[in-house]
């Protein structure tokens, strides 16, 4: 019987140079599940996202997806694995060479032997879920930021992964293409029987359609919860980044000398 | 002072392992790139794509460069030969020039300046925009699907467009000498025939062609592969091809012509 977490990542450490980026994170994605992972630039969120991957090897700990720990994988296992995993990147990495029906038949050309008639009703199926069927011949340099991230999720779902890794989907978009984004992650991961990872620091959008948040900070996480649970708490650097306040445990200056010796005015009045 | 002194001896140390960490990678890089060729001729496709790009689109600056090379030969070297009363011999030194030198040297230079910087740039790009890191995540290895067909592509474009170069150059010669100045139709071509050897000079023209389409390509796509994913990294990586690729062919010209012609 499967385990109830499709990933389970336990004391994980990941360091880059002699720089740390993530440290002591345990954290289990349940299955079919919407889970976020929320924090600042630079936490560490994009950096777990390739750790789960298999992009990067951990320092010390272990990711572990479908049972399987993914660092100790050889290469063919960990193609294997990767089939079965769909990745949206921030801004959608199409490939600028290839039309939009090129893009999301890419997977199915390289992976399977399905004749080009089944592969174009495939194709015209997964754009139909994301409202692009009818942009299928444009090239990629046509679209707007939020249709190629639509795109590029068509992509992303081509051949019906068990685990959809989100890499900030709602960065640089205006607030219709927000909502669109937001409801095809929710609604593909429940259509497809999927589990899903979202990356993210908006806060609001990301809050209407997952089922549960991890907070990190300085490659710690450092809070846990559903969406109510972290919108109750009212006090911390999780209440500061969920209501975007600009001062809190989070500064706004970043630390430096005293303004006014800058301005050399204690010298100038002693 | 002594801060300094360290400070350089350090610096220089640091240069010099990164300089060997680079070489090390480079080597590697290749290595990779031959052992997942397969896909390259496997689907054929692949590579007649990066052909069109490398190749067939740099055939225009290779034929008009051809040309005039050609031309100029014809002009320089009619106004040497008849000083000694040989004009006669035109046809065989324009055609030595550029079968044996100026053909796989100038277009190899050519082509890492059209087709090597753009290779640089296209794989940069790639990587800088998560195209590279797109395809490892969908299971597609990026080395097979998109670097060894470059490659491959730039190995096979590289001997052919010398060849093409040789020959237009040779026809601007016969333009210069023979229609223009007036040199002996019959002795141009004769003398070029009895003079060039095909195994000699030809095939020797053909090897090192090869051996520069395999060196640029290489140094073009490593330095795509290697770039920092940022605007100025890929401007350097793309500066970089066109430095150390044409570097790499006058030195292995060198080299090859030692080995071929003079038997060291």
């Amino acid at each position: 019987m499967p385990s109830e977490n499709l990933v389970e990542i336990s004391d994980l450490n990941f360091t880059y140079d002699v720089r740390p980026v993530l440290q002591g994170i345990n954290m289990q994605i349940p299955r079919g599940k919407v889970v976020a992972i929320m924090g600042l630039s630079g936490c560490g969120k994009t950096t777990l996202l390739r750790l789960i991957g298999g992009q990067l090897k951990p320092s010390q700990g272990a990711v572990k997806v479908a049972g399987q720990s993914v660092h100790e994988l050889n290469r063919e296992d960990l193609y294997n694995m990767r089939r079965r995993m769909g990745m949206l990147f921030q801004f959608g990495a199409l490939f600028t060479d290839m039309s939009v029906f090129d893009n999301v038949a890419f997977q199915m050309r390289e992976h399977t032997d399905l004749p080009e008639s089944l592969i174009r009703d495939l194709v015209l199926l997964k754009l139909e879920a994301v409202g692009l069927r009818g942009a299928h011949d444009l090239m990629p340099n046509s679209l707007s930021g939020g249709m190629a991230r639509r795109v590029a999720l068509a992509r992303a779902i081509a051949l019906d992964p068990m685990l959809m890794m989100y890499d900030e989907p709602f960065a640089g978009l205006d607030t219709i293409s927000l909502g669109v984004i937001g409801n095809l992650i929710r609604h593909l991961n429940n259509a497809l029987g999927a589990t899903s990872i979202v990356v993210t620091h908006d806060v609001q959008e990301s809050m209407k359609i997952v089922d549960y948040i991890y907070f990190m900070s300085g490659g710690q996480i450092i809070a846990q919860g559903s969406p109510d649970e972290l919108r109750a708490l009212d006090s911390g650097f999780v209440h500061q980044f969920v209501h975007g306040e600009i001062d809190g445990p989070m500064p706004f200056h970043y630390p430096g000398t005293k303004y006014a010796e800058d301005l050399a005015l204690e010298t100038a009045h002693a | 002072m002594l801060d300094r002194a360290m400070a350089a001896i350090s610096g220089t140390g640091h240069r010099v392992v990164n300089g060997v960490w680079r070489f090390g990678f480079a080597c590697r890089f290749f290595l990779a790139v031959l052992l997942h060729s397969g896909i390259s001729f496997r689907r054929f496709s692949l590579t007649i794509k990066e052909i069109y790009f490398s190749g067939v689109l740099s055939l225009i600056i290779i034929l008009v460069s051809g040309l005039f090379v050609g031309l100029v030969l014809g002009l320089q070297g009619y106004e040497t030969l008849q000083k000694y009363g040989s004009e006669s011999a035109l046809g065989t030194l324009v055609a030595l020039s550029l079968v044996r030198e100026l053909g796989p040297v100038m277009s190899a230079l050519l082509f890492a300046s059209r087709a090597g910087s753009a290779i640089t740039a296209e794989i940069g790009l790639m990587k800088a925009t998560e195209q590279i890191s797109a395809m490892e995540m969908m299971a597609v290895d990026p080395i097979a699907r998109v670097v060894a067909p470059r490659f491959w592509a730039g190995v096979i474009s590289m001997p052919l467009l010398a060849a093409m170069f040789s020959a237009i150059g040779v026809f601007g010669g016969y333009l210069v000498g023979v229609v223009m100045i007036g040199v002996d139709e019959g002795q141009f071509w004769s003398q070029m025939q009895s003079a060039v050897d095909f195994r000699l000079d030809v095939m020797n023209g053909v090897i090192k062609s090869c051996v520069f389409g395999v060196a640029v390509t290489a140094i073009a796509l490593f330095e795509g592969y290697d770039a920092p994913p940022t605007a100025e990294g890929v401007s350097h990586a793309t500066t970089r091809t066109v430095v150390t690729s044409s570097l790499a062919v006058l030195a292995l010209d060198f080299l090859l012509t030692a080995f071929m012609f003079r038997g060291i």
